[in-house]
């Protein structure tokens, strides 16, 4: 399931690294809207810009601050897409499964993007070097289908080709 | 008022009401499935769709207010071919087999398919991954089956304030779980069972150990014994047919001594201790408070409900010093039984089984809390809900309805009191303990009608009620003129507001009573299912019934009780009494 939060060592070493003055800061900010309406989503979209995503830590604090079931935070979460539960890698990859991409092999360019990464959407490599996410139209449509990665659009993208784009990313972090 | 034409009936309708509840009040049934009267009205489903004349779509009744002048057609080929084709794509993503659905015949969705006469599933969808969940001790839940109409969501949220369950993910992914989806044992869930008892499919059950019992009675070795709670009584019977409100308390001895029980005995016996005990407690609290000016937790909390220690356990440990030390009658029972009853007839606690009938799915969770070994072993050892005892007596084959009626055995069955049947429902625990306190305390019988105190019973869900001690036998003196505050709530959203006032300073009381079930026991998770407000009042009228008929209606008259303290206990909240009939909690994390 997309939305499941891995509990695997690695990221509980992340967890329990986060440093008591981002806690302090989420407190604050749960202080503050706790009697407000509406709270949750503004809340969880402070704590990911803090944070970079949403940790269960994090959830859990903010479903105690905010006096909201663990399962409704979670399933709020979970329903929109701009809300991540993993860190986030050095680069964001994300493919177009927008009609004109998926018509023209998109699916196939994620599964190979899977294979190639060993992690599924919503994932991120365990080296923290990739994550991987399904986006809406990137806009390049007449030349589907295509990728994103960071900030630079790749068009035409093949399958085969996969493992030399990602390798030039590789190449350059390690050039750093 | 706005008139309304239903199926060519014409009524003046109150504005604001639904249509679904128009048609109801015109004598016109629709089909109905997410709709959870009084709980939840969402229109998920749209099973409910019908016609308005003139509207280019069909509307689902259950949200659609009534406007003057509104031409409904429940019955058109329409609305017959659009609810066919709703019900037909829940049935395509339903991954249950009728076969062997524990729900077969109690099912919702299967008699919808039933009454609007579908016999093909043109649809052929993808289908949702099914993953079963055993991870509680007392609930089972099947993905598979789900049909995502979020009445458990609304129940375990609105209802319990408890919020274990919700919709999780999105689109054609979305389960109605556990935040993302983990299992129910790494969340907070009180085993309450009452989502179980909403869900309208088997999607969520009790953990079913009828096989496990069926173990014990064929093993020869095995000295088994069975207690029932008082809301057995009046529920059972719809297992078999009889209309809600049936007692039938001596066909189902009967049932359970062909079933080869070697006793029949009665948790009305350790619920009449349980009043002893608690009564003397709340009087040694009050008296330290008073007299002796010291520091005690008030008011003081009932105990015989587990859902509602755990919920306090998560949600309000502060309140744990208020919660009474009493185990549950169910736990009473069995330590008594495993020690007392044991030395009686010369066994070991080890050589006997307990199998407690119980109407609560939380006593399946209860009876294995490491707190509850008292008497060297594990003191109550199977707990059955009422409908796996339907299940278990039409297993072997008796045929309940031709059964005699027969009385429980001596000494933990033949005696019990009316005020331990009243336990079953809300406020029967309170006025209990006050039929048995203020009789203590003043010397007089509890003056209340027919010993019923009104203003606590009924369905309302917060209650309160004050008893004046105008006077009192010397030991009690220091009561005289004080007036006894007490409040009952049903439902755990319901008790916290009942915290709430007191947390505030808005109420002050000496004594609540708290059952997580709406209605109490008698509407419990692990009841014959469905169970409305109107099955509620039914199943209370009939323990009432029962609590009338005794001669013995106070359970300090309980003629067995006193002599096990005579013999084997000493005085209520005397040593042995405290190891065996009390117990304690832990704060838990509230996520
Ligand atoms: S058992 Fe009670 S608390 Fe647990 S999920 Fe069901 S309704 Fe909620
Ligand atoms: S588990 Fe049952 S009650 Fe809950 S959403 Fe699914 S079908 Fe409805
Ligand atoms: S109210 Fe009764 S049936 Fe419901 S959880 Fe409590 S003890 Fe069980
Ligand atoms: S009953 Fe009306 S939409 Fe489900």
């Amino acid at each position: 399931m997309s939305g499941a939060i891995k509990t695997d060592a690695a990221d509980e070493t992340r967890e329990k690294t986060l440093d008591p003055e981002t806690l302090s800061r989420l407190d604050e900010v749960l202080g503050e809207y706790r009697s407000k309406p509406g709270a949750l989503i503004p809340v969880l979209q402070i704590a990911q810009g803090m944070i970079g995503y949403l940790p269960e830590v994090v959830l859990k604090r903010i479903s105690v601050g905010l006096g909201k079931p663990y399962s409704e935070v979670a399933g709020v979460v979970g329903f929109y897409s701009f809300f991540t539960t993993m860190p986030r890698g050095t680069h964001l990859v994300r493919v177009c499964l927008g009609t004109a991409c998926y018509v023209r092999g998109g699916k196939q360019v994620l599964d190979a993007l899977k294979d190639e990464l060993g992690i599924d959407v919503g994932e991120t490599t365990p080296d923290g070097e990739f994550s991987l996410e399904v986006g809406r139209c990137f806009g390049a449509c007449g030349l589907a289908p295509t990728i994103m990665i960071d900030d630079d659009v790749l068009q035409r993208v093949k399958p085969s080709r996969i493992r030399g784009i990602l390798d030039v990313y590789r190449e350059n972090d390690k050039g750093e | 008022m706005p008139k309304v034409t239903i199926d060519n009936r014409t009524v003046d309708i109150p504005e604001g009401t639904t249509i679904l509840e128009a048609a109801r009040l015109a004598g016109v049934s629709i089909p109905t499935l997410c709709y959870l009267e009084g709980v939840q009205t969402m229109g998920a489903c749209r099973v409910c769709l019908v016609e308005i004349e003139g509207a280019k779509n069909l509307v689902a009744s259950c949200v659609t207010p009534v406007s003057d002048g509104m031409k409904v057609n429940t019955k058109s080929r329409r609305v017959r071919n659009a609810r066919r084709t709703v019900v037909e794509l829940l049935l395509s993503d339903h991954e249950g087999d009728c076969r062997t659905c524990d729900r077969s015949g109690s099912c919702e969705l299967q008699s919808l398919a039933e009454d609007l006469g579908i016999r093909e599933i043109h649809h052929q969808g993808e289908k949702h991954a099914a993953v079963t969940d055993y991870t509680t001790p007392a609930l089972v839940r099947d993905t598979g089956k789900c049909i995502l109409c979020r009445r458990c969501v609304s129940v375990c949220n609105e209802i319990q304030g408890v919020g274990a369950l919700f919709p999780q993910d999105r689109g054609f992914d979305t389960v109605v779980g556990p935040a993302f989806s983990k299992s129910l044992d790494e969340v907070v869930c009180v085993q309450c069972g009452q989502c179980s008892a909403v869900c309208p499919v088997g999607a969520i059950s009790e953990k079913d150990e009828v096989q496990e019992v069926w173990g014990v009675l064929d093993d020869p070795e095995k000295f088994v014994v069975v207690q029932t709670a008082p809301a057995i009584r009046a529920a059972l019977g719809e297992c078999f047919g009889y209309p809600p409100g049936t007692l039938v308390t001596g066909k189902m001895v009967r049932a359970l001594r062909l079933l080869g029980f070697d006793r029949v005995f009665d948790t009305e016996f350790a619920a009449d201790l349980t009043i002893m005990e608690e009564g003397t407690e709340l009087l040694v609290r009050l008296k330290k408070a008073l007299v002796e000016k010291e520091e005690v937790a008030l008011p003081q909390f009932t105990s015989c409900c587990p859902a509602w220690i755990k919920y306090v356990e998560h949600f309000h440990p502060e309140l744990l010093a208020n919660i009474s030390s009493c185990k549950s009658p169910q736990q009473m029972f069995g330590a008594v039984t495993k020690t007392y009853f044991a030395d009686q007839i010369g066994k070991r606690p080890e050589d006997i089984t307990v199998v407690s009938i119980m109407p609560c799915t939380a006593k399946k969770y209860e009876n294995k809390r490491p707190e509850m070994y008292d008497s060297s072993v594990q003191d109550v050892d199977i707990v059955l809900t009422t409908r796996e005892l339907g299940r278990l007596i039409k297993e072997s084959g008796i045929d309940f309805t031709l059964l005699d009626e027969d009385v429980m055995d001596d000494p933990l069955g033949r005696c019990s009191t009316g005020a331990a049947d009243v336990f079953a429902n809300t406020g029967g625990v309170m006025e209990a303990a006050l039929r048995t306190a203020y009789e203590i305390v003043t010397g007089e019988p509890l003056p209340f009608d027919g010993l019923h105190i009104e203003p606590i019973a009924g369905l309302d869900g917060v209650k309160e009620a004050e008893v004046r001690i105008t006077k009192t036998v010397p030991e009690w003196a220091f009561l005289k003129g004080k007036t006894l505050k007490v409040a009952v709530a049903h439902g755990l959203a319901n008790a916290k507001r009942v915290i709430r006032k007191i947390q505030s300073g808005e109420s002050r009381y000496h004594f609540v009573e708290v059952m997580a079930c709406p209605g109490g026991c008698i509407g419990g998770g692990g009841q014959p299912r469905f169970t409305t407000n109107e099955i509620r009042k039914k199943r209370i009228d009939a323990i009432y019934k029962e609590d009338e008929k005794k001669t013995l209606r106070k359970s300090h008259e309980n003629p067995e009780v006193i002599r096990l303290y005579e013999e084997f206990l000493g005085e209520p909240l005397g040593e042995r009494s405290h190891h065996l009939l009390h117990t304690s909690y832990d704060a838990r994390s509230r996520v």
